[in-house]
């Protein structure tokens, strides 16, 4: 049960920690990194709250081990906005008063960044299909939907 | 979670060392998603967990030499949703890939997960079935390849010993004049786990039905082929009538116990829909 060294990347910033063989990548990103963005809620991959991005993917970081990261790439909530201005689809859940209790809005602001990544302008559907693994105590989806929408066109107008 | 020691092997070599150095529990981690929970909640506590996630091997996905497709057993269920060699000619695949948890899981989950874990459930099980594909298994003897539709013995049981792992799935070429599909039934539309799921793979020749496979999920401790409805399809032109008797004797292949997603009844209703549904799609899209 000796602690081993987990060497990755975490928010573009090269990380060497030392974890132990059971720890979860989200209990290390909390506890040992003091990243709290992501969070537990179900603790088995059922609400999305622990989302993150493992080599821009976006995974439940509660089913992995911490030691699965090594030498691989990952992006929580706290890495979402590079430039110190918020990313677009914060300040668009900002702007739309999406967040109610919070808890889920560092997850969701995570799947919906994979879903733009993968595509710009995403329709409806594809939207809920890619934050279907989220779920909303405060079952607040529609402003979700309203703000990730807005955040693709402008994002899309931005480019096209 | 309880305390374990970890593995990180690099290849498949290592990882049958580590299995044959621990007879009395090491459990095989590739994405996890059916591993830790049941290790969270402590339905397993094993002393030993060897992650897969460094063995290159088993997260290929490539042609066959000759056609056909290979892919490793620790390529994720978003990747065969996703990867254009599988959703066209292997579309049930892909749609039982797509079908898994959420995307976040998705890009956890692997196939050789899916199957080793081998609740009846398990939704890559009967469009792999459907295609013929044979499990390579890895062992201190060296190689073995055995049927899919021969590698589960029960619920949650398979043929794989425990110093064995499962290496890759090859899937035969089912050529230009065949098409599948993958449907299951549940209560809601993500997340869940099939009240019953079925897969049908039709190959045509000469306006025929040269080869039919169905297989069934969560109707029985395995999953299972309903070898008799094959049997009244090939040879023959697929009419709608001829669907509709063949679905009729895929009922009879399904032994569905109740439980709280549905009676046995309904099982054996879904089973006769959905096989309907996917025999005539598998047969638009052999026609297409």
């Amino acid at each position: 049960m000796k602690k081993q060294v987990l060497n990755c990347t975490v928010n573009d910033e090269a990380v060497e920690v030392l974890v132990k063989p059971y720890t979860t990548l989200l209990d290390a990103l909390r506890e040992d990194l003091g990243l709290t963005g992501p969070k537990e809620g179900c603790g088995t991959g059922d609400c999305g709250a622990c989302t993150i991005h493992l080599d821009g993917k976006p995974v439940a970081s509660c089913l992995m081990l911490a030691m699965q990261a090594r030498g691989r790439s990952v992006r929580t909530i706290e890495g979402l906005a590079k430039t110190g201005t918020l990313h677009p689809l914060q300040d668009a859940f900002v702007r739309h008063g999406v967040p109610q209790c919070g808890f889920c809005i560092p997850g969701v602001l995570m799947a919906a960044a994979a879903v733009l990544a993968e595509n710009p302008k995403p329709t409806e559907q594809e939207i809920r299909y890619g934050i279907a693994g989220n779920l909303c105590r405060c079952t607040g989806y529609t402003k979700m939907l309203t703000a990730i929408t807005e955040a693709a066109g402008a994002a899309a107008r931005r480019e096209g | 979670m309880r305390r374990f020691d970890l593995a990180v092997p690099q290849s498949v070599d290592d990882c049958l060392k580590v299995l044959a150095g621990n007879p009395s529990g090491a459990k095989l981690l590739a994405g996890g998603t059916d591993l830790l929970p049941q290790m969270k909640n402590g339905l397993l506590k094993p002393a030993w967990v060897v992650d897969l996630s460094g063995v290159a091997e088993l997260r290929t996905l490539r042609t066959a030499d000759g056609g056909g497709l290979r892919i490793g057993a620790a390529v994720t269920a978003r990747e065969l949703e996703l990867d254009k060699r599988v959703t066209g000619r292997y579309a049930a695949v892909a749609e039982s890939g797509a079908l898994v948890g959420s995307v976040q899981v998705r890009n956890l989950a692997t196939v050789g997960g899916n199957l080793c874990n081998a609740a009846p459930s398990a939704d890559m099980a009967p469009p792999l079935i459907a295609l013929d594909a044979v499990a390579v298994i890895a062992g201190p003897k060296g190689r073995r390849r055995v049927p899919l539709a021969e590698f589960f013995t029960g619920a949650r049981r398979t043929v794989l010993g425990a110093d064995e792992l499962l290496v890759e799935l090859v899937v035969p070429d089912p050529g230009a004049r065949s098409g599948g599909q993958y449907l299951r039934h549940t209560p809601r539309r993500e997340l869940d786990i099939a009240v019953v799921g079925v897969a049908s793979q039709l190959t045509l020749a000469d306006g025929k039905c040269a080869k039919a496979r169905i297989a069934l999920a969560a109707v029985a401790p395995t999953p299972v082929r309903a070898t008799a409805a094959e049997r009244a399809l090939e040879g023959q032109a697929v009419t709608p009538e001829l669907i509709e008797r063949a679905a009729g004797l895929a009922v009879d292949a399904a032994k569905p116990i109740a439980d709280q997603r549905g009676s046995v009844e309904f099982r054996r209703h879904l089973t006769r829909v959905l096989t309907r549904r996917t025999l005539t799609t598998a047969l638009a899209r052999a026609s297409a």
